[in-house]
């Protein structure tokens, strides 16, 4: 390890991505260029989130990182052994011991708190991009407030498929003021958005920082007639039991049963533990855990 | 009675050429201004200027705001400008490409402009798309094709209701009839005239099309090289041009 500086950057470059950091703090919502670096890993897999966590990494911090809520794909175990080796923290998987949560495509179920920073993995920081594909444009729509293409954006979703149809990434106002790609987090986290926690979200091909501090108003764009709801798939989770939490469906068999389950693996975990079981679940030994 | 529009030695140049040189003029509600002259002779640049989309070197245009009666759109903040864009102002372009979102349905393209004003009930907002679509004589079952699936006349006809459903008091149009054909283009010209009637609309329209002029234009201004050569009221131009370029150019146009 001694082969890399601290958490693999160089200094001078987390200086430069904490200067980015500060400024998204300062603007909520508002996307800020910084001069990404390349990392020893394809972009695609994370890399504006790497580097957001390497600058704002320290020696005492306790490292978690999740894909689509789980810890243990290879996404987030490499992310993790990655730091492991580059900073020498000490990681985990329980969300409520971690101070710093890298993630891709979820936020934990258990709530986060003012010690904790939730760093997100973002591939198009761009939320008007689909619509109009010119920078110039979409940052001058940006700074003028122009946001009316946003609402079009669901008017045609609504047209087309009788209600907001948008499942993922669903776009959000932040403070009243910028509106901001969640990333490709379901819409059912979107309440979740306003937290005790920091959050940072890093794009790294696309080289953007944006933040929102803790307890920022974040607001799901939506329709008088149509509006927002968080949904999630009708059913329990078939190993914990848990009604509240967002849910993958997962097909067991050749046969094509399927089954749902809790996607934050961590939560699913905790509840069994504590005793929680499902309709196909089966009781956790003391010793298992 | 207080003009809407108030230009005032307008210039712009590209390096060393000129666009429009020293335009003045004065544009009364319910007032149709036409512009004509040869290509080149700065029609588009002094109208791209007036509608804010171009900065002039020189001069002012005033116009007169709802909140605060005349302001200089020159010299006000973009995001004011903008407003007006989206509000008290219409721009519809010679190619509906340039004034359409093409991969957005109909109903999306006249709803735009509705939801960037704070519009926020789907339900209203396809109301008055559908009632737009039907001023422009677009059936009501084509509301969520796209633009791309529409002949070019009825391109240009959602580009005109996209514009018109927020209540501008001006339109600038550059070359609206311009690529259509000929039967088309009357259509589209009765259409437009009746809405300029209806709403009472001012506008300003460029064109190379004289009968354009004749059917919507209260007042005339003739251009060459950047230049505002004549105006006057339109019949009195077209019947009896005082300058030598306006009398080539309507004679040209009527031995055609
Ligand atoms: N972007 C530009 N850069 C440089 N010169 C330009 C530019 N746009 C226009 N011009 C020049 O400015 C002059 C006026 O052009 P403009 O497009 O305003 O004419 P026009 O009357 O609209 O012509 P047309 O009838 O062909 O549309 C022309 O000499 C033209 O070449
Ligand atoms: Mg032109
Ligand atoms: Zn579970």
């Amino acid at each position: 390890m001694t082969d890399y500086n601290f958490a693999y950057l160089d200094e001078q470059t987390k200086r430069m991505i904490r200067r980015a950091i500060l400024k998204g703090l300062a603007i909520p919502g508002y996307q800020v260029p910084f001069a990404s670096r390349e990392m020893p890993m394809p972009y695609g897999w994370g890399t504006g989130g790497v580097q957001v966590s390497a600058a704002v990494m320290t020696a005492d911090d306790v490292f978690k990182v999740i894909d689509q809520g789980a810890d243990d794909t290879t996404n987030a175990v490499s992310i993790r052994r990655f730091f492991e080796r580059t900073a020498g923290v000490e990681t985990t998987e329980a969300t409520g011991d971690a101070t710093v949560i890298q993630t891709r495509h979820r936020i934990p179920e258990e709530p986060l708190n003012d010690d904790q920073i939730l760093v997100y993995q973002v591939p198009i920081p761009e939320p008007l991009r689909f619509l109009e594909p010119s920078e110039v444009e979409t940052r001058k729509m940006h700074a003028l407030e122009d946001y009316g293409l946003m609402h079009v954006k669901l008017y045609e979703d609504i047209s087309a498929h009788g209600a907001i149809s948008t499942a993922y990434a669903y776009p959000v106002e932040v403070e009243g003021r910028y509106v901001m790609d969640p990333s490709p987090i379901p819409k059912f986290d979107n309440p979740k958005l306003t937290m005790s926690a920091i959050q940072l979200f890093g794009a790294g091909r696309e080289q953007r920082i944006y933040a929102l501090p803790p307890y920022t108003r974040v607001v799901s764009l939506d329709f008088e007639d149509y509006p927002f709801e968080a949904s999630k798939a009708e059913h329990a989770c078939a190993l914990c039991g848990a009604t509240d939490s967002y849910l993958d469906e997962l097909i067991v068999d050749d046969a094509g049963t399927r089954m749902f389950m809790c996607s934050d693996t961590d939560y699913c975990q905790s509840r069994r533990a504590a005793g929680h079981v499902g309709a196909q679940g089966t009781p956790v030994k003391e010793d298992a855990a | 009675m207080t003009p809407l529009l108030q230009v005032d030695g307008l210039s712009k140049f590209y390096g060393q050429r000129i666009g429009c040189a020293d335009v003045s003029f004065d544009l009364y509600p319910g007032e149709v201004m036409g512009i004509v002259g040869e290509s080149g002779s700065g029609k588009s640049t002094l109208l791209n200027c007036l509608a804010g989309h171009l900065p002039p070197d020189a001069g002012r245009v005033m116009f007169d705001t709802r909140a605060e009666g005349m302001r200089d759109t020159v010299t006000m903040s973009e995001p004011e400008r903008r407003m007006l864009g989206r509000t008290d102002w219409a721009f519809v372009h010679q190619h509906a490409r340039d004034g359409l979102r093409m991969n957005v349905s109909a109903g999306g393209n006249v709803g735009e402009r509705l939801m960037a004003v704070g519009a926020r009930h789907y339900g209203d907002i396809r109301s008055q798309a559908i009632d737009w679509l039907g001023r422009v004589e677009i059936a009501e079952d084509r509301i969520d094709d796209r633009p791309r699936q529409f002949s070019g006349g009825m391109q240009q006809r959602l580009q005109i209701a996209r514009n018109l459903v927020t209540g501008p008091r001006l339109v600038f149009m550059d070359e609206p009839t311009g690529g259509l054909d000929v039967s088309v283009q009357a259509r589209l010209l009765d259409l437009l005239r009746g809405l300029v009637r209806e709403m009472g609309l001012s506008a300003i329209i460029v064109t190379h099309d004289l009968a354009v002029v004749r059917l919507l234009a209260d007042r005339l201004m003739v251009m060459k090289d950047g230049h505002v050569v004549e105006t006057g009221l339109t019949d009195q131009v077209l019947d009896d041009p005082q300058h030598a370029y306006s009398q080539l150019l309507v004679s040209s146009v009527l031995q055609v």
